[in-house]
């Protein structure tokens, strides 16, 4: 057995281990903590603190009739939802997970995707998530749902640029695409988020817009499209959007954390062998955890920006706002600031 | 290995191509070329060129497609009925372009061994070696291509626009 193949087969299980169960646990985190925002208690009545709902959720979800519209384009319909959970999990295998580990004789580098075009990768596996939304709302044959769409996709690529110009502009100083060398620079220097606090803000704004998150959520908004792009879909299909967003929750919150907070590194905390690594993953789910309880924080203090104003945001104040972050970014680099 | 990755995405990306082509519902055709260009993309990576393959899938899979599927979408591009359509001289005009194609590949596998057919570089093109060559070498190329896109989004942005007298009236039916 190839050494190297078993090593990546290892990372996947653990990494696709950790993503699965990160859906169960924002499901209640999303649900105590809007509860707890809109003074009201939740879930408190399955397991202590409510904390088996997710269990019940799934069993719901699971047994409920799956209802396909009779004149939907069945074979699309049905690849909508897979298709936005492939590239929401394929977007976490170039994120460093851990220093490199030693093992046997050989370094094990602890992510997935050892590629020297690691970010660019990340962004275009994460560009080809607009397809699920147009799919699933041209396939629903419904008048709202592909009004929902074409809001969708349109969202998607205007954020798409402002989210791609402050990604480049936090590895401009790290001078790698790939995350390993921007967190090694993060270590060495100080972490992203102080010198270019700009950038950090439009990443996370242009992240809350990418995953449909409030307050860009006009996609699947309630109040106005019924549900969007996913109305017509039921139990495990739904179930499967779902998934697919809390995950590319997860991966973004995992790249804003390695562009801009560090990683899985802490300052002045010396990383060695197994316990090293361990403390690395646990390091970086902390953070991603934080990410995570900041989405749900937001998702429940703000109002949904209209359509004219959100693509008025990303083309005419984060778009500027990002080239402008470049050229500082860019200029503060040769100038040896950075 | 690597031969059975090759062999899977080009026909992968051969079978999409055809789909493409061939397919009634323009929706099903834009997808497929979505799929085509990803095979492709793998393929460039099996030569060495990963750079490329990223690009190919974050710029023509994830953005260019996109505005083909927008397009599709909006201005409701109905099925292809006629299965075919009446032109007289077709079958003649298809059967010299297969004619010509055969042509082109007995050409490609005859090449192939000889000198000029030989690949350029056997190891991974490093990102840093392409970054180099593009900023120093070819910077000129490169400026003028960056200048080239920024004509596009400005013939772009000046062709969208609205013709001022169309916005009078239309602000004055507006007004109530």
């Amino acid at each position: 057995m190839n050494p190297e193949l078993v090593a990546t087969v290892i990372k996947l299980v653990v990494i696709v281990g950790f993503l699965i169960n990160v859906v169960p646990v924002m499901l209640w985190v999303e649900r105590r903590g809007s509860a707890y925002i809109q003074d009201r208690p939740g879930p408190n009545r399955l397991g202590p603190l409510g904390l088996f709902q997710g269990l019940a959720d799934a069993a719901k979800f699971m047994f409920k009739e799956d209802v396909t519209p009779a004149a939907a384009d069945k074979p699309l319909f049905i690849m909508a939802p897979i298709l936005a959970l492939l590239p929401a999990f394929t977007t976490f295998a170039v994120i460093p997970f851990g220093p490199d580990l030693q093992v046997g004789g050989r370094t094990v580098p602890l992510l997935i995707a050892n590629a020297d075009t690691g970010v660019l990768l990340f962004l275009a596996v994460a560009s080809l998530s607009v397809y699920a939304l147009v799919m699933a709302g041209y396939a629903s044959n419904n008048k709202f749902s592909l009004m929902g769409a074409i809001r969708a996709s349109a969202q998607l690529i205007s954020y798409e640029l402002a989210l791609t110009l402050s990604v480049l502009a936090a590895i401009i100083p790290a001078s790698s695409f790939h995350l390993a060398d921007v967190i090694q620079y993060q270590r060495d220097h100080v972490w992203s988020v102080l010198p270019q606090f700009v950038g950090f803000v439009v990443f996370v704004i242009a992240a809350f817009a990418e995953t449909n998150r409030l307050p860009f959520d006009l996609p699947e908004a309630e109040s106005e499209l019924v549900a969007g792009f996913h109305t017509e879909y039921s139990a495990m299909r739904f179930a499967t959007f779902f998934m697919a967003e809390y995950i590319s929750m997860t991966c973004l919150s995992a790249l804003g954390v390695t562009l801009y907070l560090g990683g899985w590194s802490l300052p002045w905390v010396e990383y060695h062998g197994w316990w090293g690594a361990i403390l690395g993953f646990a390091t970086l789910i902390a953070k991603i955890s934080v990410c995570l309880a900041f989405f749900v924080w937001v998702r429940w203090t703000f109002p949904r920006f209209r359509y004219d104003q959100l693509m008025r945001l990303g083309w005419k104040v984060l778009l500027p706002l990002a080239i402008a972050n470049l050229i500082g970014v860019s200029a503060a680099t040769v100038a040896g600031w950075l | 290995m690597e031969t059975l990755i090759f062999a899977l995405f080009a026909s992968l990306a051969l079978g999409s191509s055809i789909v493409v082509v061939a397919h009634k519902n323009p929706i099903y055709s834009t997808l497929s070329l979505v799929v085509t260009l990803f095979s492709v993309a793998v393929l460039f990576v099996l030569l060495g060129a990963p750079f490329l393959g990223v690009l190919q899938i974050l710029i023509y899979a994830g953005a260019i497609v996109v505005l083909f599927l927008f397009v599709v979408m909006l201005l409701n591009v109905q099925r292809e009925e006629m299965p075919h359509s009446g032109q007289p001289g077709q079958r003649v005009a298809a059967l010299l372009g297969a004619v010509v194609f055969a042509a082109f590949l007995v050409l490609l596998f005859w090449r192939a061994g000889s000198p000029q057919g030989q690949p350029l570089t056997e190891e991974f093109v490093s990102l840093k070696a392409l970054a180099r060559q593009l900023f120093s070498t070819y910077l000129l190329p490169f400026e003028i291509v960056g200048l080239l896109l920024l004509v596009a989004v400005i013939g772009a942005t000046v062709a969208a626009r609205k013709p001022p007298e169309v916005e009078e009236t239309a602000s004055k039916e507006a007004a109530p």
